[in-house]
């Protein structure tokens, strides 16, 4: 194989696999966000540490993220809007993977372009219909992909993106939220 | 084998000769390979009809035959309740006494137990569930809609067979493994066996534990040789669902991932589908009947996510959610935490302890009943071995 790179560490991953596979104490990892309110529905969001490999971790900075309606909705727009973060989380955790199975399969990728659209019928938050969910009714990804390979195997890097990625499985899957008050 | 190398040994059975193909399968089971790959040591299907597929019952004859032909010193009636370490061998106790022996291979099966997700306890009460243990026929589950949790060879058989009762069939789709019946002429089998895929070894597979636990394949053995996927189901008014993941509030909620899982079956469909073209160019195989490829599956449009469990829509569940082996009798750290047996190539973790009969055990072909014959001949070579490096 010529050597690729796009750039990921797939050997220090699948080191990792295989420790972890062992121990998989090590494995529990919890991510944290603490957020503030401002003011309105204006809120503040910081990102900063989180738990893994048995030990607390922390990102090199704190990442601040705002959270706010836009002016459609009488709001002040001093930041993108809750569920909009849902795309963000979904469209670079499967552009990662991307990279990542292609790195795996040795396939050069020359650029990676998602758009990721949720259609969002908002009678629902506002209790204008209690048939419809207050979440995305569907959410699609379109992926243009320049890479040395084949348009199959690029489907399939997609494929494979979609079937390990933490992003999607949390969308398209329920999870246990448990919401409490001190 | 054994007697070939005169090694003393005995066949410990606790119901009788082919006990699951008797008591563990549904009434309308056929085997999904054909015929002439129906064969054991020295004993091979040889009826009147080498492309069709036998019933439970008639394997079961098959297996009686087999049972007489080989002489096997088979106790029937007997169950094993542990199997403990000595000093030099193993004590294998069983409810008619107990026994000391050197070695043991341990052939009890890879599906003993129906293997439900937890969440099978929350579904209310009202409704019927059956394993594919339980379920016999149609006529066995209330009228009224059923939901089939599970989209490989068994659930697509039994989806299938309960839309033809008349009942609205849901069908809630994980990773599968779609196969058309037939390709290029051929039983889709026959090229499994014939382009080597069957023959790929276990040190040869990228990942063996994924290899291991590769669900069985969308396929049936019907007289009529018909293609059993999600496309035929869906044509038959099957209604397609994602990977039920929870139940919540009295509703079953399913994976919003259906596409995916179709799309992944489908590409690695394709791939398979090459290799069977490459290999039969480079062997002079081809065929009159060129390369060609199913049409993509279509997935529903908008597949539901959830389904209320206690509005009367559906009456009964078929878990076919696989199968998992029991090893609670056996007393000997060789099981990992998942309840597998350690093993590498049927050499389980334990002196003179060995394995048959579990997937991909030595090589694909291992999963069914025509991989016996290597596998066991490969595993008896190693046991005479050790017995003779002990004596
Ligand atoms: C639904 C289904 C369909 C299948 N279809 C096909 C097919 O079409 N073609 C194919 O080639 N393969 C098929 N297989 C796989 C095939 O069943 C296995 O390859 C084969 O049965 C393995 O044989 P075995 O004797 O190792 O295991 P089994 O047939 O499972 O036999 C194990 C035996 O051990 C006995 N036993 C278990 N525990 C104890 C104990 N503690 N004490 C005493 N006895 C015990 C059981 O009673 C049983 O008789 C299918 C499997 C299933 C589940």
């Amino acid at each position: 194989m010529t050597a690729i790179d796009n750039g990921v560490n797939v050997q220090a991953l699948l080191d990792a696999r295989d420790v972890l596979k062992g121990t998989p104490e090590a494995a529990q990892f919890t991510w944290r966000a603490s957020s503030t309110w401002q003011n309105g529905v204006h809120s503040t969001t910081r990102i900063q540490n989180f738990y893994g490999l048995g030990a607390e971790q922390n990102h090199k900075s704190e990442t601040v993220f705002e959270a706010d309606h836009p002016e459609v909705f009488a709001a002040q727009d001093n930041g993108i809007t809750p569920i909009e973060y849902l795309l963000v989380g979904l469209a670079s955790c499967l552009t990662a993977g991307v990279a990542s199975v292609a790195q795996n399969r040795g396939i050069q990728l020359r650029s990676v372009e998602a758009t990721v659209e949720g259609n969002h019928d908002i009678r629902g938050i506002l209790g204008a219909d209690s048939d419809v969910r207050n979440g995305y009714n569907d959410i699609r990804v379109a992926f243009r992909i320049d890479a040395d390979a084949s348009q199959e195997e690029i489907e399939a890097l997609v494929a494979q993106s979609q079937k390990r990625s933490a992003v999607f499985d949390a969308l398209t899957n329920p999870t246990d939220v448990s919401v409490s008050v001190s | 084998m054994l007697t070939e190398r005169s090694i003393d040994h005995v066949v410990l059975e606790r119901g009788e000769v082919a006990n699951s193909w008797r008591r563990e399968r549904w009434d309308s089971l056929r085997l999904l390979t054909p015929n002439w790959q129906t064969g054991l040591p020295g004993l091979r299907y040889d009826g009147p009809d080498p492309d069709g597929y036998l019933t439970a019952i008639e394997l079961a004859g098959f297996l009686d035959r087999y049972a007489a032909f080989s002489g096997a010193p088979v106790r029937t009636g007997t169950t094993v309740t542990s199997v403990r370490r000595t000093g030099d061998g193993y004590r294998v106790a069983t409810d008619r006494g107990e026994l000391d022996c050197r070695a043991v291979v341990i052939a009890s099966g890879a599906c003993n137990r129906p293997s439900l997700p937890p969440f099978a306890a929350a579904v209310p009460p009202e409704i019927v569930q059956v394993t594919t243990f339980d379920y016999r026929r149609p006529d066995d589950l209330p009228d009224g809609g059923v939901l089939v949790v599970g989209a490989s060879a068994t659930g697509v058989q039994l989806a299938a067979e309960l839309r033809r009762s008349g009942r609205p069939v849901t069908l809630s789709v994980g990773e599968h493994v779609r196969l058309p019946r037939t390709y290029r002429g051929r039983d889709v089998l026959w090229w499994m066996d014939a382009s080597g895929v069957w023959d790929q070894r276990h040190d040869e597979i990228d990942d063996l534990e994924r290899a291991r636990r590769l669900p069985s394949p969308q396929l049936v053995g019907t007289p009529e040789r018909a293609t059993l996927d999600l496309g035929t189901l869906a044509a038959m008014d099957v209604e397609l669902v994602g990977r039920w993941a929870a139940v919540r509030d009295g509703r079953a909620l399913f994976s919003g991932g259906l596409r995916n899982v179709v799309a992944l079956a489908d590409l690695k469909l394709d791939r398979l589908l090459g290799t069977f073209d490459d290999w039969a160019r480079s062997s002079g195989q081809e065929s009159a009947t060129p390369p060609q490829r199913p049409a993509p599956t279509a997935v529903p449009p908008s597949p539901r996510l959830r389904l209320d469990l206690c509005g009367g829509e559906i009456r009964s569940i078929v878990w076919a959610t696989g199968y998992r082996p029991d090893y609670s009798w056996l007393d000997v750290p060789v099981v990992d935490p998942k309840g597998r047996l350690r093993h590498t190539a049927g050499v389980v973790d334990g002196p003179g302890l060995y394995a048959l009969g579990l997937p991909v055990l030595r090589r694909r072909r291992s999963s069914y009943i025509h991989g016996i014959e290597d596998d066991a001949r490969a595993v008896v070579a190693h046991l005479a071995g050790h017995l003779a490096a002990a004596a």
